[in-house]
C-alpha cells in the first residue's frame, strides 16, 4: 500500500526565506507504529530543514535497513532518497558525497544498522570525516523482526518478552569520540527543543556529525525494565547544556551571564551557543567530552546535548584535495587526456 | 646429447628468490628481446609471499608471434638452490641450465641430457662491488649480461634500456653497465657463444607495446571518464587502482590549483568499495572498483541492489585461482558463473571478456558507457595472466571524436517540461527507463531509490502483479543489452568445418596457436571468440551451424559451457570442453591434444611439446 499526502498548500501558509512552506519538507505518511520515537525525529528534521531554508534538491537522504531506515520516505519528499542495504549506508553516502560535494548528505540509521551489522562502516566513515549528518534512531532493539535486543541495549535491560540482556552495550557517542569524530551529540526524540538546533548545527558542520537520538520503540521496548523506554529516559535525562544555533546571517541578540555560556564559531560563520549546565566541561575539548560521557555513564544518567565539536574539522574532500566543482559535473573536455598524452603513454611501453 | 637448434623460438625461465631484485633484471631481458623486434610473452610465476620463497619468470620468444604459454624450457637461469631439483627437471633434453657456480653444483643435480653453464655470479659481484646490497642486486644484471652473450642479444639495446630506466639516477648507470659486461665477458671467454638456441633481430613487433592488462584497464577508466575509484587491496587486481592513481596524478590534476579531478578511496572492505561506487554513480559520477573472486563474493549483496534499483556500476574482476583463497597468485577463468549471476534472487549481469591489454583499455572505457546506458552493473572479466603480466599488444587507441554515452539521464529542462516523472517507467519500450541525478531540479524528478519492490513511480509495493511487471521489464532490458555489448569475433569467412572452436579472454593466445598447429596437420576448424555476455544471436548461430563445438576455458567445471547451455538452450552433448585449471595459462599443445583426441584422425605428432609439464611446487 502506498500513502500519498495531498499537495495542496493554503496560499497564506507561512513560508521560509526561499518560499517553501513547512509542508514542502514533509514526505509520505508514516507507516511506523503510532507513538514511534522515529516519527518525532522525522518531525525535527522537517522543522530544521524548513528553518534553515534548505532547497530540497540540495539534500540527499540515505539510509540502511530497519524501521529507522524507512523514515526518509516520511520526510523531505522533494529530495532524492536512497534506502540501501543493511549496515552499508555509510559507504553509499561516501560515494555520493565524492561525486557531488555540494549537497547536504543526511544519513539515517538505527542501532542495529549502525552498532551491529554496520559497525565497521560506521567506524570508517567517521574516521574519514565524511561531510554528512549521521542520525542514529536508537531504540535498543530490532523492531521489524519483532523486538530482539540490539547492541546498544544496556546490560540488564529487560525486553518485552521478559529476557534480561547480558551484554555490554556499544555506546555510540563514546565510540565516536574515541575514533576521532568531529561533531558528537546525543538527544532524545521527545526533546524537539534540543533536537532541532542540534540537527541545524550538524548540517552546518563541515565533516562527520553524529546525532545519536534515543527513540523509544513503543511496541517492543517501552516496557517496565527497559532502559530505552519513554519513562526511563525521561527520569534519567541529563543535558550538557541548552543550546541555540545561530546561522551566520543572523545577529546574536541574546546575552548570557559570563561563565555560563560558551560560543563555538563554525566554518561557515554560524554560531553554536551553549548555556552550560556543568562548569567543568568544554565542548571543543575531546578529552573533557570523553570524561563527561564516562561520568554520566557511571552515574546512570542519559547525557544529551552537544558533547563535542571540533571547530577545525577537515572533511574528506579537503583531505583528498579535490577540485571545487563537483566531480559529477566534469565531462569529456576535462576528463579525456589529449592524443599527445596517449602517444607518450604508448611510447613509454615500447 | 640431443640438440634442438632454434633461432627466435624458445622459452627461457628464471628461477629466483622472491624479494631479491630479480624482477627488474628479468623485465630488462624481456624488453631487450622486444626491442630487437621479437614478439615476447613474459610471465611471472610468483608465490603469495614478500620475501624468501621461490619465484619464477618465464619468457617465450617467438618470431611468429605466438604469445601463449608453452611447456618445455629451453634455457633455465637457476639462481635459487631451494628449487634446483624442480628447475633442473624442467629443462627439456638438450636444453641449458645456467647457474651460479660460485659454489660447486652437487652431483645429485647432474643430468646427462642437458648442458650446464656455470657463471660465478656471486664471486664476480663480491670482487667488483663493495656494498652488500649491490653484490646481491648486480648478480641479477650479471646473468642478463651472460645471456646476451649466450643467446646473441644486442648489448646496445640492453644498455639503452638501462640508461632510460636510470635517467633520474644517473650514477647507477655505470655499475649496471659494468655488471652487464662482466657477465657478457665471462660467458664469451668460457663458453662457445652463441649457443645453438639464439636470437636475431627481426621487425616483427610493429608499433606494438609491452604492457600489463591492469595498467591498460586503469588507463581505460581514465579515458572512460571515471572520477571516483573505491577499492580494497587484493591480488591480482591491486595494480588496477594503483595505476589509476599513478596516471591520474599525471593527467587529472588541475595545473593551476594542483587540485584533483578524481577521488580515490581505499575502502575498509570490498562491501564498502562497492557501496561507494553505487553511491557515486547514483549521484551522477562515473565510478569503478577492481577486485578478484573473493571480493565479488563480498560485493554480491550490493551487486543485487544495483541490478534491481538499476544503478550503473563498473566492476573489474581480475580472476585468480579459486575457490576460497584458492591459488591467489595463479590464474584461472573460474568466476564466470559467480559473476554472471552474482547476488540472490533473479539477477544477471553483462560481462566483458578482454584478451589483450589493448582490449582491456577499450573495454574498460566501454564498460562505463554500457553501465550508464543499461543502468546496471557491468563486470569486466580479466584474469591474473592478463592483468599482471606484460603482453605484447597493439597500442592503446582512442577515437578523438568519441563521446560518452551517459544513457537516459534527465536534465532540469527535461523535467521542467514533464507532467509526471516515473523512474521505472519504460517510456521507449526498450526496457531502459529514465533516471534523474540528485540536485537536478528543486521540485521535480526526485524519487526514492530502494532495493525493495516498487512500482513504475518508485513507490514501495508488495503487489505481485506490479513486481512481475518490473522484473519482466528487466528481462526486456537484458534482451536490449544483447545488441549493445561487443560483438564476437569470427576467424573465418562463412563456415568451413563441421566442428567449431569457441573461446574467450586469455585462452585466445593459445587457442589461435593451436588452430594454426592443427591447420599445419591438415585440420582446419572454424573459430569464434566471445567478447561479451549476454550472448549475441551470432554466437547461437555459430553453435547451430556446427555439429560439434569445442569450448576452451580455464576452470574445472566448464562454467562457460554451462552458461552457453543455460542461456542459449544448447543441447549439452554438442559442447565439448577443453579445460585447464592448474593455475598456469593454458598451452596450445594442451588444446591441440584435447581437440585432436575427439577428432577421427590419426594421432597427432607434436613438435611443440618439448619438455616436462610446468609442475612448480
Amino acid at each position: 500500500m502506498t500513502y500519498v499526502k495531498p499537495t495542496f498548500r493554503h496560499p497564506k501558509l507561512a513560508r521560509n526565506t526561499i518560499g517553501f512552506a513547512k509542508a514542502d519538507y514533509e514526505g509520505a505518511i508514516s507507516t511506523l507504529c503510532a507513538g514511534c520515537g522515529h516519527d518525532s525525529i522525522s518531525g525535527a528534521i522537517i522543522q530544521a530543514c524548513y528553518e534553515m531554508a534548505i532547497e530540497p534538491h540540495k539534500l540527499a537522504k540515505i539510509s540502511g535497513i530497519g524501521c529507522s531506515s524507512k523514515t526518509p520516505t516520511y520526510f523531505l519528499g522533494n529530495s532524492h532518497g536512497f534506502n540501501s542495504v543493511h549496515g552499508r549506508m555509510p559507504s553509499v553516502a561516501t560515494g555520493a558525497n565524492l561525486a557531488n560535494k555540494d549537497l547536504i548528505y543526511l544519513g539515517v540509521s538505527g542501532d542495529g544498522d549502525t552498532a551491529s551489522i554496520g559497525l565497521g562502516q560506521f567506524g570508517h566513515v567517521l574516521r574519514r570525516n565524511l561531510n554528512m549528518v549521521y542520525v542514529v534512531m536508537n531504540n535498543g532493539c530490532y523492531g521489524l523482526t519483532k523486538g530482539q535486543d540490539s547492541a546498544t541495549a544496556d546490560v540488564g535491560s529487560i525486553s518485552k518478552a521478559g529476557s534480561n540482556n547480558p551484554f555490554e552495550p556499544i555506546d555510540l557517542v563514546g565510540l565516536a569520540l574515541e575514533l576521532g569524530a568531529t561533531f558528537v551529540a546525543r538527544s532524545f526524540s521527545g526533546d524537539k527543543t534540543q533536537l532541532v538546533p542540534l540537527i541545524k548545527a550538524a548540517m552546518s558542520h563541515p565533516g562527520f556529525a553524529l546525532l545519536d537520538v534515543l527513540s523509544p520503540c513503543v511496541t517492543f521496548n517501552n516496557n517496565a525494565g527497559s532502559t530505552k523506554s519513554y519513562t526511563y529516559i525521561r527520569e534519567h535525562l541529563s543535558a550538557t547544556a541548552t543550546m541555540d544555533f545561530v546561522p551566520e546571517e543572523q545577529e546574536i541578540t541574546v546575552d548570557y551571564a559570563e561563565g555560563k555560556s560558551t560560543s563555538v564559531v563554525m566554518h561557515d560563520g554560524s554560531l553554536v551557543q551553549l548555556h552550560k549546565l556543568s562548569p567543568h566541561w568544554d565542548p571543543t575539548n575531546r578529552r573533557s567530552a570523553m570524561e563527561r560521557v564516562q561520568q554520566a555513564k557511571q552515574d546512570g544518567e542519559v547525557l544529551t546535548g552537544l558533547l563535542y565539536l571540533d571547530p577545525d574539522s577537515q572533511e574528506l574532500h579537503d583531505t583528498l584535495d579535490t577540485v571545487d566543482e563537483p566531480l559529477n559535473t566534469l565531462r569529456e573536455d576535462i576528463l579525456i587526456p589529449s592524443s599527445e598524452a596517449l602517444d607518450s603513454i604508448n611510447e613509454a611501453f615500447r | 646429447m640431443s640438440s634442438i637448434p632454434a633461432v627466435n623460438d624458445m622459452v627461457i625461465r628464471f628461477a629466483n628468490v622472491n624479494g631479491t631484485g630479480s624482477a627488474s633484471a628479468n623485465d630488462l631481458f624481456a624488453k631487450a628481446m622486444f626491442r630487437m623486434g621479437l614478439p615476447v610473452s613474459p610471465k611471472n610465476i610468483f608465490p603469495s609471499n614478500i620475501q624468501g620463497l621461490p619465484t619464477w619468470y618465464e619468457v617465450r620468444i617467438n618470431e611468429r608471434g605466438y604469445l601463449g604459454r608453452r611447456d618445455g624450457i629451453d634455457l633455465l637461469v637457476g639462481v635459487n638452490p631451494q628449487s634446483y631439483r624442480k628447475d633442473i627437471d624442467s629443462v627439456r633434453p638438450g636444453g641449458y641450465f645456467v647457474y651460479d657456480n660460485t659454489k660447486r653444483l652437487h652431483d645429485e643435480f647432474i643430468r646427462e641430457d642437458i648442458h650446464y653453464i656455470g657463471i660465478p655470479m656471486m664471486r664476480i659481484c663480491m670482487e667488483h662491488y663493495q656494498n652488500p646490497r649491490h653484490q646481491q642486486l648486480f648478480k641479477n644484471i650479471v646473468y642478463v649480461g651472460a645471456l646476451a652473450a649466450l643467446l646473441d642479444m644486442e648489448m646496445e639495446v640492453i644498455k639503452d634500456i638501462v640508461s632510460q630506466q636510470f635517467q633520474k639516477k644517473e650514477k647507477l648507470i655505470p655499475p649496471n653497465f659494468q655488471a652487464l659486461e662482466l657477465g657478457y665477458n665471462y660467458a664469451q671467454q668460457h663458453f662457445d657463444c652463441p649457443l645453438d638456441i639464439r636470437v636475431e633481430r627481426r621487425d616483427n613487433t610493429g608499433d606494438s607495446i609491452l604492457i600489463d592488462g591492469n595498467t591498460a584497464t586503469a588507463l581505460g577508466a581514465i579515458f572512460g571518464g571515471a572520477t571516483v575509484a573505491a577499492w580494497y587491496p587484493i591480488t591480482p587486481s591491486t595494480s588496477v587502482v594503483k595505476a589509476f592513481e599513478t596516471y591520474c596524478k599525471k593527467l587529472r590534476v588541475d595545473p593551476e590549483t594542483g587540485k584533483k579531478k578524481y577521488a580515490i578511496v581505499q575502502a575498509e572492505d570490498e562491501l564498502a568499495a562497492m557501496g561507494m561506487v553505487i553511491g557515486a554513480t547514483w549521484n551522477g559520477a562515473r565510478a569503478f572498483t577492481a577486485t578478484s573472486g573473493p571480493g565479488v563474493s563480498l560485493m554480491s549483496e550490493f551487486i543485487g541492489l544495483a541490478y534491481f534499483a538499476e544503478i550503473p556500476v563498473v566492476l573489474v574482476n581480475v580472476q585468480r585461482g579459486g575457490p576460497s583463497t584458492g591459488m591467489p597468485t595463479r590464474t584461472q577463468q573460474s568466476d564466470i558463473l559467480s559473476s554472471a549471476y552474482a547476488s540472490h534472487g533473479d539477477t544477471k549481469h553483462p560481462l566483458l571478456f578482454p584478451s589483450t591489454p589493448a582490449e582491456c583499455f577499450e573495454m574498460s572505457a566501454t564498460a562505463f558507457d554500457l553501465a550508464d546506458r543499461l543502468q546496471t552493473p557491468v563486470i569486466m572479466m580479466s584474469d591474473l595472466d592478463l592483468g599482471m603480466n606484460n603482453h605484447m599488444s597493439p597500442p592503446l587507441a582512442w577515437d578523438e571524436s568519441r563521446r560518452y554515452d551517459l544513457g537516459k539521464v534527465l536534465t532540469a529542462e527535461d523535467l521542467e517540461g514533464m507532467e509526471k516523472f516515473g523512474r521505472y517507467l519504460d517510456v521507449d519500450g526498450d526496457g531502459i527507463c529514465y533516471r534523474t541525478v540528485p540536485g537536478t531540479h528543486p521540485t521535480k524528478g526526485s524519487f526514492f531509490t530502494r532495493g525493495t519492490s516498487r512500482d513504475e513511480y518508485a513507490r514501495y509495493t508488495e503487489e505481485g502483479a506490479v513486481y512481475e511487471r518490473i522484473v519482466d521489464r528487466l528481462v526486456k532490458k537484458w534482451n536490449t543489452a544483447k545488441d549493445y555489448v561487443p560483438l564476437p569475433e569470427l576467424y573465418q569467412e562463412g563456415n568451413q568445418s563441421a566442428q567449431g572452436v569457441l573461446f574467450f579472454g586469455t585462452s585466445t593466445y593459445s587457442a589461435l596457436e593451436a588452430l594454426d598447429l592443427l591447420k599445419e596437420r591438415g585440420i582446419s576448424l572454424d573459430a569464434l571468440r566471445v567478447k561479451a555476455f549476454p550472448f549475441h544471436s551470432s554466437i547461437y548461430q555459430f553453435i547451430q551451424d556446427h555439429e560439434q563445438i569445442f569450448v576452451i576455458e580455464q576452470n574445472r567445471d566448464a562454467q562457460f559451457r554451462s552458461l552457453l547451455i543455460n542461456e542459449l538452450e544448447i543441447p549439452p552433448h554438442k559442447l565439448t570442453s577443453v579445460l585447464n585449471y592448474d593455475g598456469m595459462p593454458i598451452t596450445a599443445d594442451k588444446i591441440m591434444q584435447e581437440i585432436s583426441s575427439h577428432l577421427p584422425v590419426a594421432e597427432l605428432v607434436t613438435t611443440n611439446n618439448q619438455g616436462n609439464s610446468h609442475d612448480l611446487r
